[in-house]
């Protein structure tokens, strides 16, 4: 009974004396946190074995890198699944005091919701999630990266392959047809294989491509099966939106130019894999935290590309790519970062054989001065259209 | 020269009494303990005892842990009752996992399109007995098949479960937000409406009710009324129970019918209690994991308590050493295997006599 009065009386001391300092209006970017007080939270869809989840972990550890932390004050927390465990986790890791809490799969959106809603104190960042403005909570927010822009780039170094296997006459020029392993059917994943079509498309304009799904982010056996499946199509390039290294795999045993996601795939798929688009998620995290010491206001959707060295293609594979890719890359690059070059660029394709001159999306026109804004609106991917030159097969 | 096996086993004549049950359980225990400490310190060079104190904070470490860790004892303790009369009977049902998908996907359909329909109370009325109805249905379909024309009811029910899985994934086409990303996400996140409410202040408090009146009611449904006595007779000896004059095939489908609806409310309480959504991930394996519960408890509910308990507890603290020392969580279920492979063990000191051959 003495302990629990001791504690409660210290508890209302520690109150009474720290509220001065943190008692100032957060909204107005108020007193920031000190470096050595920091805690930051994540919650992982997957482990380091799962390419999407190690890049999260490596650009965390960027951050810490960056921003002078220490290893101890981050919790990170794996193989959260998109259920009440991720709620549990969440609220967790608040009663654990992190000030700032990271969760990196889109189904984990609405438990960090629910617990942004009932710790208005911690910030909760969510990737890939669209609901954060909407949800009108100050302390949501959602983050994403440009990643269409890397997926364009890797889709002008396929283009350029395209090219070679036309002229060395491996491939003839009307059948020049690349095949998608595809995760689920929604705006992510159509954005993100239509930039990569068109990548390829604006060095090579007689490329079609099929898409085919495996519903799942991460099955090595369905992606293999499913490259398998396209290849056997008459598909002469691969690429995917899918998390694991089983289209490569199966490329590298047919003898087909893949390109990748997330990781290099070089080492599955050594004579075959081109490059991957790739983000690096340390600029967001370090951004982030930094708003945190700084006690500035997080943006409520934060999407960056190549202009801040949120996406990149991973290193070239030599042996495999065409002559001049590099050189075309770094112009292809500049382009996008300097804004001369816009991937959805509505001169560049068609939709039922018409050009596409209005889209609206939650009460918001997307496209103006010729191209569809991408990611500007919202950090998650809007671009669910449908172009001429992609069949995409949903069973 | 006559050769003596060094050691004598013999069947026990008498059983043995449940001090010395109990003695035997806990020295394996024990044995146990031991054991995943010797395995922890030669695979990772870690002092055990943090382990286990890791393991032990992060299931019971502050309320909200301890409130989850009971949340996931009910669901599995749900599931577990569920199993019991069908395993008594010897019907191999290892079909739960689909009766769970069924009764937890007819919940969240009564969520998703009577939500705003009807007041609270008859709403969660009706998601109850939805789920149990859907539960009941899935379940009856082997029995039936079984009681008339003798299938297996192993190989039944567990494909059973692939054909719920698929139902669900059906059922997310149409529930998906947004279209094509095939999640779900929390069903009616603002209105809260078809969610178990608060009791006594606790947000799982009615999880806790539910299961605990069909703790209690399964436990006299098979040791006092008559129709647990049919179960025991059936599940003992079919030739027995006909001779006896019980009808053998009314048995199976009554008793599979009640097993199957009970896992269909476990698919209530964890959608409308606890997830408030759905996936094909729902069950989550827990209906074959309490197969082990049940078996463990000798299909007595309150044992089975303890045995939920203890496995939940497990898998929480896994959680708790995968991010305090960076083990992965497939850690926590080799010391779970560990102890169930002495706890299983002890069963055989408890049925055999083991003593050294005499000279």
């Amino acid at each position: 009974m003495r302990k629990a009065l001791a504690i409660g009386l210290a508890a209302v001391m520690a109150v009474s004396m720290s509220a001065p300092v943190f008692a100032s209006d957060d909204s107005e970017g108020g007193a920031g946190i000190a470096k050595e007080d920091l805690k930051i939270g994540a919650i992982y869809i997957g482990d380091e074995n799962e390419g999407y989840t190690a890049a999260h972990m490596a650009g965390i550890d960027e951050m810490v890198e960056n921003l002078g932390l220490d290893d101890s004050q981050v919790i990170e927390k794996t193989l959260i699944g998109e259920d009440e465990g991720c709620y549990d986790a969440a609220a967790d890791l608040a009663d654990q005091g992190c000030q700032i809490i990271f969760a990196n799969s889109f189904g984990h959106e609405t438990y960090i919701l629910e617990a942004a809603g009932e710790y208005p104190d911690v910030q909760f960042c969510h990737a890939t999630g669209t609901q954060a403005a909407s949800s009108g909570l100050s302390n949501m927010h959602n983050y994403f990266t440009n990643i269409y822009e890397a997926r364009y780039v890797s889709g002008v170094v396929a283009g350029l392959k395209l090219n070679e296997m036309i002229a060395d006459g491996t491939v003839k020029e009307d059948a020049c047809k690349i095949g998608y392993v595809g995760a689920f059917p929604y705006a992510e994943v159509i954005s993100g294989y239509t930039s990569f079509y068109l990548g390829a498309k604006s060095v090579c304009p007689s490329v079609t491509m099929e898409v085919k799904y495996t519903n799942s982010w991460a099955s090595f056996d369905l992606e293999k099966e499913c490259a398998d499946a396209l290849i056997s199509d008459g598909c002469v390039l691969i690429s995917q939106h899918a998390d694991t290294t089983g289209a490569p795999t199966a490329c590298e045993a047919a003898g087909v130019p893949c390109v990748g996601y997330n990781i290099d795939m070089t080492s599955v798929a050594p004579n075959t894999a081109l490059t991957s688009a790739s983000m690096d998620w340390g600029v967001y995290y370090t951004y982030a935290v930094q708003c945190m010491i700084d006690g500035t206001t997080i943006d409520t959707d934060w999407c960056k590309g190549f202009a801040e060295g949120a996406d990149k293609i991973t290193p070239l594979n030599d042996k495999v790519v065409a002559e001049g890719t590099e050189d075309k890359v770094k112009e292809v690059e500049d382009a996008l970062s300097d804004g001369s070059l816009h991937v959805f660029d509505t001169s560049t394709f068609t939709v039922d054989g018409k050009e596409l001159d209005t889209y609206e999306k939650d009460g918001q026109e997307y496209v103006s001065d010729g191209y569809f804004h991408e990611s500007e609106y919202g950090s998650a991917p809007a671009f669910d259209v449908a172009i001429d030159g992609i069949t995409s097969i949903t069973e | 020269m006559k050769k003596e096996p060094f050691l004598q086993v013999s069947k026990r004549r008498n059983k043995a009494g449940w001090q010395e049950r109990l003695l035997i359980r806990f020295i394996a225990l024990i044995l146990a303990l031991i054991v995943c400490g010797a395995v922890i310190v030669a695979l990772v060079k870690m002092n055990p005892v943090d382990v286990y104190k890791a393991i032990w904070d992060g299931a019971m470490g502050s309320e909200r842990r301890l409130w989850q860790t009971i949340r996931d004892t009910m669901v599995l303790l749900c599931i577990s009752i569920g199993l019991a009369p069908a395993f008594k009977m010897k019907f191999w049902n290892i079909g739960a996992e689909g009766q769970i998908l069924i009764g937890g996907a007819c919940s969240a359909a009564v969520m998703i399109y009577a939500g705003d329909k009807m007041p609270t109370g008859l709403l969660l009325i009706v998601m109850f007995v939805a789920s149990a109805v859907g539960g009941m249905i899935w379940g009856m379909i082997p029995a039936v098949f079984k009681a008339r024309w003798n299938t297996n009811e192993t190989l039944f029910t567990l494909m059973l479960n692939y054909v719920a899985m698929q139902v669900v994934t059906y059922c997310i086409v149409f529930w998906e937000n947004p279209k094509g990303s095939n999640t779900v996400g929390i069903i009616n996140q603002a209105t809260k409406a078809g969610w178990l409410p608060e009791l006594f202040g606790q947000k799982y408090g009615w999880n806790v009710v539910i299961v605990l009146i069909l703790t209690v009611g399964m436990f006299i449904y098979l040791k006092y009324c008559k129709q647990g006595y049919e179960i025991a007779v059936v599940g003992e000896s079919e030739n027995t129970a006909r001779y006896a004059g019980i009808q053998v095939r009314k048995v199976i489908v009554r008793t599979m019918a009640i097993s199957g609806a009970i896992c269909g409310i476990a698919g209530f309480v964890i959608v409308s209690g606890a997830s408030h959504t759905i996936s094909t991930a729902t069950a989550g394996g827990r209906g074959f994991t309490a197969i082990i519960v049940a078996w463990l408890s000798k299909f007595n509910t309150f044992i089975m308590v303890a045995v939920s308990f203890g496995i939940v507890f497990m898998d929480q603290g896994a959680v708790q050493i995968a991010t305090q020392y960076g083990l992965n969580e497939n850690a926590s279920d080799v010391l779970l295997g560990i102890i169930l492979f002495f706890l299983i063990g002890a069963e055989f000191f408890i049925n055999y006599r083991v003593k050294r051959a005499k000279k």
